[in-house]
């Protein structure tokens, strides 16, 4: 058998369930590694001798009907842990430890898999680079002083250099799908109300999507089938009727229909993404798949519009942040000034600005003509693809305008940085799921991905046009350990 | 449009985050290129288009009005920066 660690999750409940290896095994052996990779920063906090102690108490009473059983796992620091810290990448937060547990992560529990530790991300998920963690940036596996993406940045680090076998991400504006892109990995974004958001630090509630990242597609509909639940404790969860997404995954595509919509041809895309995008189109086609060309006019006003509605709702959800009931508090003269202080000391500069965008389009005078506007244009957006779906079953673009960037490289100007969400806030805006699977390298030999969005409910048919592509594709990520000496 | 500096020292209150002059010349900076950028908006007519309030469109389930206190006072207060026995801790409000 090969490194347990570099075993995809389909791979490793197998090997457990055959009695081939142990859960304290497997877990010893992602805490090696996890030590020897401190390097990346992938984890804020390691929760590794909890880890080993839960392992071995599986090994003495072991049930392998379990979906993970005693499969160890991080997860982004965006998840409450019941008493665990979970910081949200956040000085705010440094010392939160939650007394209740996210329904996502009880979901995961449940099934048998044990907490290795809590990945790192961007402050409040506000971040497309995992630069604006308060515990400093992550780095990619992939290249020295290359950037994981973000705000799921620690998860996909730590996923694709194999510190855990699969995890858990959120995403709001791309925050699974361009991370997953940049590493080598696949993320899935759910469609809205599929995973429960009880639990989860909230950066904008209309957005926010907890999802699986993955080493390969099987892997992605086993752990969605997992983490997708009603939940009674977030009133936006939605009662549907779930598949068993890993059982009746299909390479079957043949007829499906697949639209590329035009509006994503933008202005100076790098050539790669265009070859990459024309080969993922061949490759659909190879599948049996039916292309055809559609229109979504409204693609260019999207990143204007979710720059209004994420800070507005951002502005809303972290006002709780007070120093009044837990958190860091900072000394001020009186009640306001403790405020002001705590939240100007406690908040990094992203946060800030965006609380202030937030404040600013929701303040008297301006909320008509900012985020009025917005969930207008939001409604446009939402109906473009309402039209496309009259037509064709899923949506083939590439995940991200670039490969991954340097550490640095976007850190001064915050326009840019948000550009690299171009392709996947649209998803978020319309309330659908989407996955990005690995697709190809660049010139450098950065990972590139393609992403498929869906129907929303239609998790299972991105899953297997994912999984029919996959297998055409036949991407190897390239990880040389270079941060382990 | 421009975000002057006074503008910004009253998103700062509203928004409860002191800022210093330093850091209020460069937000006015950083929101001035974001709001350029959003401003794209403005080339759309929306007159006649309601706007979104739910991407799901499903109502909302109704449930039973009842406590489910699972009685964790004691691990609520150990978050506090600030705490006693029994209350959270803030500055003095009233004189």
């Amino acid at each position: 058998m090969s490194d347990i660690t570099s075993l995809t999750l389909t791979e490793l409940v197998k090997n457990i369930k055959d009695k081939k290896i142990s859960s304290e095994e497997t877990t010893k052996a992602f805490i090696d590694r996890g030590e020897k990779s401190r390097d990346l920063n992938a984890y804020i906090t390691e929760d590794f001798s909890n880890a080993l102690l839960k392992a071995k108490s599986f090994d003495q009473k072991p049930n392998f009907d379990l979906k993970l059983p005693g499969v160890p796992m991080a997860v982004k620091d965006l998840f409450c842990t019941k008493d665990v810290k979970t910081t949200a990448g956040s000085k705010i937060l440094n010392n939160f430890i939650p007394p209740y547990e996210s329904t996502v992560t009880q979901n995961i529990w449940d099934v048998g898999a044990i907490l290795l530790g809590k990945l790192n991300c961007d402050e409040f998920a506000m971040g497309s680079s995992n630069e604006t963690s308060f515990f400093g940036n992550v780095q990619s596996p992939i290249d020295k002083g290359l950037v994981p993406g973000g705000s799921s940045g620690g998860s996909a680090s730590a996923l694709a250099a194999n510190l855990t076998p699969i995890t858990i991400g959120t995403d709001t504006g791309g925050s699974i799908r361009q991370p997953a892109s940049f590493t080598g990995t696949v993320g899935l974004k759910p469609t809205y109300g599929s995973c429960s958001r009880y639990g989860i630090v909230a950066f904008a509630s209309s957005l926010d999507q907890a999802g699986p990242m993955s080493k390969d597609v099987k892997d992605c509909a086993l752990l969605q089938e997992i983490i997708s639940t009603y939940d009674e404790k977030d009133s936006t969860s939605i009662d549907f009727k779930r598949n068993e997404y890993s059982k009746e995954l299909t390479n079957n595509i043949k007829g499906k229909k697949i639209g590329v919509p035009k509006e994503y041809r933008v202005d100076r895309m790098p050539k790669e993404i265009e070859d990459l995008w024309t080969k993922g189109i061949e490759y659909a086609k190879d599948c049996g798949a039916e292309i055809i060309e559609i229109s979504l006019p409204h693609t260019n006003y999207a990143l204007p519009t979710y720059y209004i509605v994420a800070p507005a709702e951002a502005s809303s959800n972290l006002a709780r942040y007070d120093g009044v009931k837990y958190g860091f508090r900072s000394k001020g003269e009186n009640l306001i000034d403790m405020y002001e202080k705590t939240r100007s000391e406690g908040f990094g500069s992203e946060v800030q600005r965006r609380i202030m965008i937030g404040t600013y389009v929701l303040s008297s005078g301006y909320y008509d003509a900012y985020y009025l506007k917005a969930q207008k244009v939001r409604k446009l957006i939402k109906n473009d693809f309402e039209e496309a779906y009259k037509k064709v079953d899923a949506i083939l673009t590439p995940s991200t305008p670039s490969a991954a960037f340097k550490i640095g490289e976007k850190t001064n100007d915050p326009v840019s940085m948000y550009l690299n969400d171009i392709f996947t806030v649209p998803v978020n805006l319309a309330g659908l799921p989407a996955i990005s699977i690995p697709a190809g390298v660049d010139v450098k030999g950065y990972p590139l991905g393609l992403q498929i969005i869906g129907k929303a409910f239609d998790e299972q048919n991105i899953l297997n046009i994912a999984y029919a592509m996959e297998e055409k594709i036949q991407f190897r990520n390239k990880i040389t350990d270079w941060w382990i000496k | 449009m421009t975000i002057d500096l006074k503008t910004i020292k009253h998103i700062s209150k509203l928004s409860r985050i002191s800022v210093d002059d330093a850091k209020a010349n460069k937000l006015a900076g950083d929101l001035n290129s974001i709001f350029d950028f959003i401003e794209k908006l403005n080339e759309l007519n929306t007159d006649n288009v309601e706007p979104l309030t739910s991407v799901a469109e499903t109502t909302l389930k109704s449930r039973a009005d009842e406590v489910k206190s699972e009685n964790i006072r004691d691990q609520i207060l150990k978050n506090s920066p600030d705490e006693n026995e029994d209350f959270f801790v803030v500055p003095r409000v009233v004189e």
